[in-house]
């Protein structure tokens, strides 16, 4: 069975070297599509067999459980490397129109490729070591996905975003040092029974604390997201549409994966430090992207506001919350890398993404125009998009709870997300463009157009999907939140039947 | 050895701290190396230091014969050494490259891809 989780991570690896062999011929952006293709088959395979069975576990060279590197999929890994590989698939056709021929040679679809192992990689692992390998993996991917292609904004941005992930890997990484030094184990299905063993409780809450404080810089909460909107803007449209689908949510995916698992001995004490995070980081975030008056920027403060949405439903800690959480993510990837495609194309229409700058879009490029209210107006919670539903799990959930606070800045920050949205709506495509021109589609070339909206109407497509149809999407968040609040069949699948 | 340890790690921790509060750049980074090292020596002393052979099993033998060393700390600290090198050496060519380009190593000067700060006042 192990070959079902190994592909999904073998083929990107495949893919990334065999881009970078061929990386001086054209011949490499088609070997990226193609292994993307392969790495959303792969994905649908597992895909298919965790629904069949639940859990899905394979320990790497047959060394069993604790000892050796186990990888698992249960619901909730499953459907972020399904997305992961769809997120990868539709950058890698947008980044067809837009990544210029000199930054292919550098090997960007390797990179690229690259960076997509090593999201799945921290999806599939289950073993505390291994993910911080893949965070890694990951990391370093990522790091030149960002300065690629040179510029003085880049480097100035790919200097902070560095340094300061290097602090939060360091800090992960003394974690896992000392839980080791506490539990005698890494596996993640181990730890679970070990650290609830543990005699001194107080030091795994210390620890725990160091957890949340390496993944909140990477999933880019209140107080740690500063890195986000200094860097975020300068790179790529398709290298930030990717970063802002997938890198926070990786963050985020690890705290939902550690403080269901293993860290739910204090919940009274770390979920409720998880709850006025969430908060703040909704507030901070919503406020931020209203100062703002850049496309991008405005959508990287919000990517910090939907954040604080993803981890509350884990604050929460009820199947209801951790569904609605769960939804939250995978919603959001598909909407926020598809706003950044939108702000790509915006900007080869326009000329810019300085809203002061740019206008008119609406009567020239009607089809972006529509395409872009999709994501939008789901980013703000318009019923019937995909946003909507997300957005009435997290809230009844909390209303459940009596926590009138949380519901109504939950509803507050929504109605800034609709101001910001609506500003973007009227600076970028209703007003007349400031310098007088027609921001016509003709001023690029008709196949970047081509390749780059595709993508964007496909995932618009897919929010639409989700919005009218939720049911099965809604069923699905709620097994994989059972999962997390009862992990015994996580456990017992992963280390073999339990004494 | 083990509190021997616990103080050095204590130490560099402090040194990196204050070195990563600097607002050079170049400081910053000196500081990060001293951290990495901390946090490796962490994951090593965790691991428990005790007295033992290398853990080699003897030809024709299923189990070693005599008290063995923990090997998995060493595992771990090696991966993160190598990692950890390979981060560093990009941070440092970055570094390098935007000091060439941008003539700074004062991250308060580093605004090109953040506003300006307001002078006005």
């Amino acid at each position: 069975m192990s070959w079902v989780l190994v592909m999904p991570l073998v083929i990107p690896f495949i893919t990334a070297v065999i881009a970078f062999i061929l990386r001086n011929s054209p011949a490499n952006r088609w070997v990226s599509v193609v292994g993307s293709v392969l790495a959303l088959v792969a994905a649908a395979v597992l895909m298919v067999s965790v629904l069949k069975e639940g859990v899905v576990a394979a320990q790497m060279s047959n060394w069993s459980a604790p000892f050796g590197i186990t990888l698992v999929a249960d619901y909730l890994s499953a459907v972020m490397v399904v997305i992961t590989a769809i997120t990868g698939l539709a950058t890698t056709v947008y980044a067809l129109g837009e990544i210029p021929e000199e930054t292919e040679k550098l090997g960007f679809y390797a990179l690229f490729q690259t960076l997509l192992a090593g999201v799945t990689g921290a999806f599939l692992t289950g073993d505390l070591f291994n993910l911080y390998v893949w965070f890694e993996v990951m990391l370093i991917a990522s790091f030149s996905l960002l300065v690629i292609g040179g510029g003085k904004e880049r480097l100035d941005a790919g200097i902070k975003y560095v340094a300061l992930n290097l602090v939060s890997t360091l800090v992960f990484l003394s974690g896992i040092g000392m839980l080791y030094g506490v539990t005698g184990t890494l596996n993640m299905a181990d730890l679970r029974g070990a650290v609830a063993a543990a005699e001194n409780q107080g030091l795994i809450t210390v620890i725990a604390m160091m957890f949340m404080v390496g993944f909140g810089v990477k999933a880019a909460v209140f107080p740690l997201f500063f890195w986000l909107p200094a860097s975020y803007h300068t790179p790529y449209f398709a290298v930030s549409a990717v970063f802002a689908g997938l890198l926070t949510k990786v963050g985020v995916y690890a705290l939902m994966r550690m403080f269901s698992l293993v860290f739910v001995g204090d919940i009274g004490f770390t979920h409720e430090i998880l709850l006025w995070v969430s908060l703040l980081t909704m507030f901070t975030g919503v406020i931020g992207a209203a100062a703002q008056t850049d496309f991008r920027k405005i959508l990287s403060f919000h990517i910090i506001s939907q954040i604080g949405y993803m981890t509350l439903g884990l604050a929460l800690f009820t199947p209801l919350a951790l569904m609605g959480g769960v939804f939250y993510l995978v919603h959001h990837i598909i909407v926020k890398a598809n706003l950044f495609f939108v702000a790509g194309l915006a900007r080869q229409y326009a000329g810019s993404t300085d809203l002061n700058r740019i206008g008119g879009l609406y009567k020239s490029a009607p089809l972006l125009a529509a395409l872009f209210i999709i994501p939008a107006f789901s980013l703000a919670g318009f019923p019937p998009l995909s946003g909507f539903w997300a957005k009435y799990l997290i809230v009844k959930a909390a209303l459940e709870l009596n926590f009138w606070f949380v519901t109504f800045v939950s509803l507050f920050v929504g109605l800034l997300t609709i101001y910001s949205m609506t500003k973007i709506w009227a600076m970028a495509f209703w007003k007349p463009h400031p310098d007088g021109i027609d921001p016509t589609p003709n001023r690029a070339p008709p196949q970047v157009t081509r390749a780059m909206i595709l993508p964007i109407a496909a995932l618009a497509a897919m929010t639409i999907v989700i919005g009218f149809y939720p049911e099965p999407f809604v069923q699905f968040a709620e097994t994989a939140a059972n999962q997390l609040l009862d992990p015994t069949d996580y456990v017992t699948t992963v280390l073999g039947v339990q004494p | 050895m083990e509190s021997l340890t616990a103080i050095l790690i204590g130490v560099l921790t402090a040194a990196a701290v204050y070195m990563m509060l600097a607002r050079n750049i170049m400081r910053f980074m000196f500081g990060l190396i001293l951290l990495s090292n901390a946090v490796n020596l962490t994951i090593f002393t965790a691991g428990r230091m005790t007295k033992g052979e290398p853990a080699l099993v003897p030809y024709g033998q299923d189990a070693p014969l005599t008290d063995i060393g923990n090997a998995l700390p060493q595992a771990l600290v090696l991966t993160a050494i190598v990692i950890g090198f390979g981060l560093l050496a990009f941070l440092l060519a970055l570094v390098f490259e935007a000091y060439r380009r941008l003539h700074v190593v004062d991250t308060d000067a580093m605004r090109h891809a953040e506003p300006k700060e307001d002078t006005t006042k």
